[in-house]
């Protein structure tokens, strides 16, 4: 029983990073209806966010007078860092630690204004063409946003650490009366999880309780009739490029921590999301986030060990096995649309 | 000829010339001169770029002719690569039958997968087959490690049964005691020349391939396929079943990279996972598109042009760059130096990527389109130079 509820929790994150990543695919597919291979992309440029922030802080310039000698006697000069002359010392040390999340208000006008550009730059010029052009596009734009990251920052992963406070595990089977260390799970993981679900609400009640969201919902019903009414209907669908590309960035710069980001990090999540997103159905915002947790769980579920005796490899293949039977048996995904890229 | 109209006789007799002379054509500086590092006419990169060459074709003949985008191609190569080293190992070193059963293994493969993923179309056959070789990526890496030797890759050993060979065979692939690695090197004055006997063997199977990739663009089949993806709807309208065609054409296509991956692990004995990987599969993709899907030549071109700067870039770094532009101001020169350096070395990718965007964007008809309109320019130049000359208009067509 710890045991199911310990991989329930696993597949949580991993689930929410999905379901974040194929979330910003839908938005882009449902309103503009361009499949953006370059979205993995995204998501690792809001990774390089948070590791080049706490980059920034952590600069520092030698102190004008000496503190001291070294062993040979020459003067030593202590490193200072900017950000403690600047804010002071505790909240400068606070900001350090604190640098992943700080990077989520960094990284918010980096992605929409990198979104503008992306939409605005090159994919306007692609509605018109067919998906496999999208596609490959796309694809080419992912390979230079990955190599340029590779250049800046080089092919290692960067580790980059949560904030002290959210470092520890937390035991969370004491909570539901198992024995003690049955179920722990890293803080962070769960602010991850929380944080998902904020963005994920956020999105929804975006669309769902403003005058821009239904515009645009009724955008994504039937373009061609909302643009004869007279609004401006390109310039709606823009803007939420600029949206999906924070979503993507914003689950980047919080999945810092969990896995130290590289420069291919983008490419491995971009083909399971367009899985969760087939899987979903293209289009359907509420398929992508149910399909990106449950095949996050089911993925966690398989690789237990008692899972991989009965079924050995199961869990390499598990995700994509489910999807070739979804897109076997319902041809429009979970929660599909009726006519939405149907074939 | 061959059953060939006069046009693509031509085309044919070009590709062999150009395969059987690659060695000269592709060695035009002298061995010690500064240029010699443009050379390509090494057998390793010669076979490569004929191995990719079939690749391309046959993955041409499913993507160019109906249209579907496969993510998944890879899978067939490592499973063929995997048959041949399987067979040197437990049969002979002798590269045919190796060659042979990794066609089947790999037409098998595409048989099963290809029955399954034709049931969709678009992007979702796109994701079904990425799925797939996903899937078998996975597992030779990690569950079906006996047959495939996980991360290490499958290598041939001296202690293996080889129960067709005897005491004294050779012990590399050959081909009836050729060996593969056998070279001749001819020097004429600076130059010299590399011929070996792999990528002979390579070169004239790829042009067996390409001729058959010709018969079948201009068959029935292939016009078959054509109308498959120009408007499959109206092909089923008319009470046409597509299914058989287009498995047919990922059947071929499936052995066609079969086909290069028993060759791969022909010319070197060795197979690994990560031929599988989808990023593999998105470099047949690229050599594709780049060189000009649905073309005959095309992919031919595509394959040998990235295969080809893939060596070249990488190997330029920043103490050639300085030379190359040591005649200009001091200042200039670093500065070009350093606008140049990400482009170069291990910034390959870079470059790839911003080329592959710029074909699609504005010449979605690859490299190959590219060629016509360059030579339907100049041919329009001397047109209108002529009728300058009459002093005569011709209406717009």
């Amino acid at each position: 029983m710890d045991a199911i509820i310990l991989q329930l929790l696993n597949g949580l994150d991993k689930g929410s990073a999905y379901a974040l990543i194929a979330l910003g695919l839908t938005l882009i597919f449902g309103t503009l209806g361009v499949v953006n291979f370059a979205h993995g992309a995204i998501f690792m440029i809001g990774a390089f966010c948070a590791v080049t922030l706490s980059k920034l802080f952590n600069l520092s310039h030698k102190s004008s007078e000496p503190s001291g000698t070294d062993f040979l006697g020459n003067p030593k000069y202590e490193d200072i860092l900017y950000v403690k002359d600047w804010f002071g010392e505790s909240f400068g040390a606070w900001m350090i630690d604190w640098s992943v999340p700080l990077a989520v208000i960094f990284a918010i006008p980096i992605m929409v204004g990198l979104g503008f550009l992306m939409e605005r730059g090159l994919i306007k010029h692609f509605y018109k063409r067919p998906h496999a052009d999208q596609i490959l596009v796309t694809f080419g734009l992912a390979i230079v946003l990955q190599e340029i990251i590779k250049y800046f920052y080089g092919a290692n992963p960067i580790p980059t650490t949560a904030p002290e406070a959210f470092r520890g595990s937390f035991d969370f089977g004491v909570l539901l009366g198992f024995d003690q260390n049955a179920i722990i799970y890293p803080y962070w993981r769960l602010v991850y999880f929380g944080f998902s679900a904020l963005i994920i609400g956020a999105v929804f009640a975006f669309l769902q309780f403003t005058t821009f969201g239904m515009v645009v919902r009724a955008g994504m019903a039937d373009r061609e009739t909302v643009g004869l009414l007279g609004i401006n209907i390109n310039r709606r669908f823009t803007i939420m490029f600029g949206i999906a590309a924070a979503v993507a960035g914003l689950a980047g710069v919080m999945y810092a921590p969990i896995n130290s980001p590289n420069y291919h990090m983008g490419m491995d999540f971009l083909v399971l999301s367009f899985v969760v997103v087939v899987v979903g159905g293209m289009g359907s915002l509420p398929g992508a986030v149910l399909a990106g947790f449950l095949l996050g769980i089911l993925e966690s579920f398989a690789s237990m060990n008692e899972v991989k005796n009965v079924l050995p490899g199961i869990d390499q293949i598990i995700i994509y096995l489910v999807a070739i039977i979804i897109l076997l048996t319902r041809p429009r995904g979970l929660m599909g649309r009726r006519g939405v890229m149907e074939e | 000829m061959l059953g060939l109209t006069p046009k693509d006789t031509t085309l044919l007799i070009i590709v062999a010339i150009l395969t059987l002379f690659a060695p000269f054509i592709l060695n035009p500086f002298p061995t010690d001169s500064a240029m010699a590092q443009f050379n390509a006419g090494y057998p390793d990169l010669m076979q490569r770029f004929v191995i990719f060459g079939i690749f391309a074709i046959g993955f041409n003949i499913l993507f160019g002719l109906t249209g579907y985008l496969s993510f998944g191609h890879a899978a067939f190569l490592g499973v063929g690569s995997y048959s041949a080293v399987w067979m040197m190992k437990l049969l002979t070193m002798n590269v045919i039958p190796a060659i042979v059963l990794s066609v089947i293994v790999a037409g098998l493969f595409s048989v099963v997968i290809g029955y399954i993923s034709l049931r969709r179309s678009g992007i979702y056959f796109s994701i079904l087959t990425l799925a797939f070789a996903q899937m078998s990526y996975n597992l030779a890496y990690s569950v079906l490690t006996p047959v495939t030797n996980g991360e290490t890759g499958l290598q041939i050993a001296l202690d293996d049964p080889r129960i067709l060979d005897g005491a004294n065979a050779p012990q590399y692939p050959n081909l009836f005691g050729t060996e593969m690695n056998d070279a001749v090197t001819m020097t004429l004055g600076p130059w010299a020349f590399t011929f070996s006997v792999g990528y002979y063997v390579c070169a004239i199977i790829m042009m067996l391939a390409f001729y058959l990739s010709i018969r079948i663009f201009r068959s029935p089949f292939g016009m078959m396929l054509r109308a498959v993806k120009s408007n499959q709807q109206r092909m089923n309208y008319t009470g046409l079943n597509t299914r058989p065609y287009t498995l047919a054409a990922f059947v071929i296509s499936g052995m066609y990279a079969g086909l290069a991956g028993g060759l791969m692990a022909s010319m070197d004995p060795l197979a690994g996972a990560e031929r599988m990987q989808w990023t593999a599969s998105g470099e047949v993709v690229l050599m594709t598109i780049l060189g000009g899907a649905g073309t005959l030549i095309g992919p031919v071109v595509g394959a040998g042009f990235i295969k080809y700067f893939e060596n070249i870039f990488s190997k330029i770094n920043d103490s050639i760059l300085h030379q190359w532009f040591s005649f200009m101001p001091e200042g200039l020169e670093d500065l070009l130096v350093f606008l140049v350096h990400p482009f170069i070395g291990k910034g390959w990718h870079l470059t790839l990527g911003l080329l592959f965007m710029l074909v699609v964007i504005f010449l979605p008809g690859g490299l190959v389109e590219g060629g016509q309109r360059l030579s339907k320019m100049f041919r329009r130049k001397a047109k209108t130079s002529d009728e300058k000359t009459d002093g005569k208009t011709s209406p717009a067509e």
